[in-house]
C-alpha cells in the first residue's frame, strides 16, 4: 500500500489536500464540518475533549484541537477551509490562521500581503485596459 | 432561445461578504475593490439577464468530504444560503429554475460532461457572495440562478482545459433551450492566494494580470496549465482561478472586454473583475 507522489508535494510549506490527507483527517475534518450548526458548536464550546472523542479524533489531533495548534492540524490532515471552523472557537478567522502556521504576527502577516501588491497600479498601467489603472 | 448575453468573473471570499454586510464599502480598505464593481452592476442593471450560472466551489456547507462531486449542477427552483460555522445571518433565498436546469444537465450530460444533479443545495459564500457584488442594491433577487459547482477543494481536481471545455458545451446547452432568455455566465474564486501551511499569504500580481490577460485573448494558453503549475505560482487556493476558464469557454473565441478591474491585497487574495462579451465585430 503505497500513496502516490505528485509534482505538488515539493511545493514548500504546502499541504495540498488530496487523498492521502483526507484520510487522515476525516474524523477531524468531519467533526469541523459539524460546526455549521449552532447546536454543535454549543455541545462542543461546552465539552471540548468529549465532543472531540465522540467524533473519534486521534490523541494527537484532539491536542491540537484543543491547543489551537493550527500547523499541526494541517499536518494531521485538517483541510484549510475546514479549520476555518475550528479556528472560529480560539477567536481567530483564516488570516489569522495563516500568520500562525509561520510563526508570525497578523499585522506582519498584513504586511507582507501588502508588500507583494506594492506597486500593482503602476503594472495595471503598464498593461492597459484596466479601470482605475 | 436562450442566450449567453455576457461572461463575467469575481472573487468570492468571505471578507467580502462581511465587508458587505458591514456596509465598508466606503471605506478606505474597499473602496477601490468595490467601486471596481459599479460599471458592471449598471450594465447588468441595463441589460437585465434573466438568468445567472454561477460557477464556484463549496467550501464545506452543501458537500462534505465524503462524498465530493467534480462538478454539479443545481436543479432546483430556490437555493439557500445557510451558516458555514461563523454565524452570520444568511442572504435571502435565491430562485432557481428547475426547468432550466434539467435541461442544462440532459445537454452537458449529453456532451459527455457527467454532472451530478442536486434537487436540493445548499450554497455558501462561493455562490452568495457574488450575488451580493452584483444584485445586492435591488431589494429582491431581480434574477434566477443555477449554481455549477466545481471541486477545488479536495484533490484530485479538475483541470482549466476541462473547465474551458465544459464552458463550450455549457454554451450549446444554453444556446438549445426554446425559451428566450437572457443568461449571465459567472467564473468566481481567485485570483492568487495561498490560505495554508507555512507558504500562506502569497499573492503574484503579475502572475493574475497574466491570467487575465490570457483569459481574455489567449484562453488556450490557460488551458495548458497544470494544477501543479498554477498552485505553485497561485497557490494552493488561486487553483479557484480554472472557474474562470468555465465562464470564458461559454463565450466566443473572440470577445470585447466592457470592463477590467484588479486590486491587491483583499483579504489574502488577488482580485479580478471582468465584464466581458461575444466579440461584436
Ligand atoms: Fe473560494
Amino acid at each position: 500500500m503505497v500513496w502516490n507522489r505528485h509534482e505538488y508535494d515539493d511545493i514548500p510549506g504546502t499541504y495540498v489536500f488530496d487523498g492521502k490527507r483526507a484520510n487522515s483527517g476525516y474524523a477531524l475534518n468531519r467533526m469541523a464540518f459539524s460546526f455549521n450548526s449552532e447546536a454543535n458548536r454549543k455541545e462542543f464550546a461546552a465539552d471540548m475533549d468529549a465532543y472531540c472523542r465522540k467524533y473519534g479524533l486521534s490523541d494527537e489531533q484532539r491536542e491540537a484541537v484543543l491547543n489551537g495548534e493550527f500547523l499541526k492540524l494541517l499536518h494531521l490532515g485538517c483541510n484549510v477551509y475546514y479549520l476555518a471552523k475550528i479556528a472560529v472557537f480560539h477567536g481567530l478567522n483564516v488570516q489569522d490562521a495563516g500568520a500562525a502556521f509561520q510563526g508570525i504576527t497578523a499585522d506582519q502577516f498584513r504586511q507582507k500581503l501588502l508588500d507583494q501588491s506594492t506597486g500593482f497600479q503602476d503594472r495595471l498601467q503598464q498593461e492597459g485596459g484596466y479601470w482605475h489603472g | 432561445m436562450a442566450k449567453i448575453i455576457g461572461g463575467l468573473t469575481t472573487s468570492h471570499i468571505p471578507a467580502v461578504g462581511n465587508a458587505m454586510a458591514s456596509k465598508l464599502e466606503q471605506d478606505p480598505y474597499w473602496k477601490r475593490f468595490f467601486d471596481g464593481y459599479e460599471p458592471v452592476k449598471q450594465w447588468l442593471d441595463e441589460v437585465k439577464p434573466d438568468l445567472a450560472i454561477i460557477v464556484y466551489n463549496d467550501h464545506g456547507l452543501n458537500f462534505f468530504l465524503d462524498k465530493v462531486p467534480t462538478f454539479a449542477l443545481g436543479c432546483a427552483d430556490s437555493y439557500q444560503n445557510a451558516d458555514e460555522g461563523w454565524g452570520i445571518p444568511a442572504s435571502a433565498d435565491v430562485p432557481g429554475d428547475a426547468q432550466f436546469s434539467w435541461h442544462l444537465a440532459e445537454s452537458l450530460i449529453r456532451q459527455e460532461f457527467d454532472m451530478t444533479t442536486c434537487q436540493e443545495m445548499l450554497v455558501d459564500h462561493g455562490f452568495m457572495v457574488p450575488m451580493n457584488l452584483f444584485w445586492r442594491q435591488h431589494e429582491h433577487w431581480p434574477l434566477k440562478a443555477i449554481p455549477l459547482a466545481v471541486n477545488t477543494v479536495q484533490h484530485p481536481l479538475t483541470s482549466a482545459a476541462r473547465c474551458y471545455k465544459l464552458g463550450k458545451a455549457l454554451r450549446k446547452a444554453v444556446e438549445s433551450y426554446p425559451e428566450d432568455m437572457k443568461v449571465v455566465v459567472i467564473g468566481t474564486g481567485g485570483l492568487s492566494h495561498q490560505l495554508q501551511g507555512e507558504r500562506a499569504g502569497i499573492i503574484d500580481v503579475d502572475f493574475d494580470l497574466k491570467c487575465i490577460d490570457k483569459i481574455i485573448n489567449d484562453p488556450q494558453w490557460m488551458a495548458e496549465l497544470s494544477n501543479d503549475y498554477i498552485m505553485e505560482k497561485a497557490g494552493t487556493e488561486g487553483i479557484e482561478v480554472i472557474m474562470w476558464m468555465v465562464m470564458r469557454g461559454a463565450l466566443a473565441d473572440k470577445v470585447d472586454v466592457l470592463h477590467k478591474h484588479y486590486h491587491a491585497p483583499i483579504s489574502n487574495t488577488g482580485a479580478g473583475v471582468l465584464l466581458l462579451t461575444d466579440a461584436q465585430s
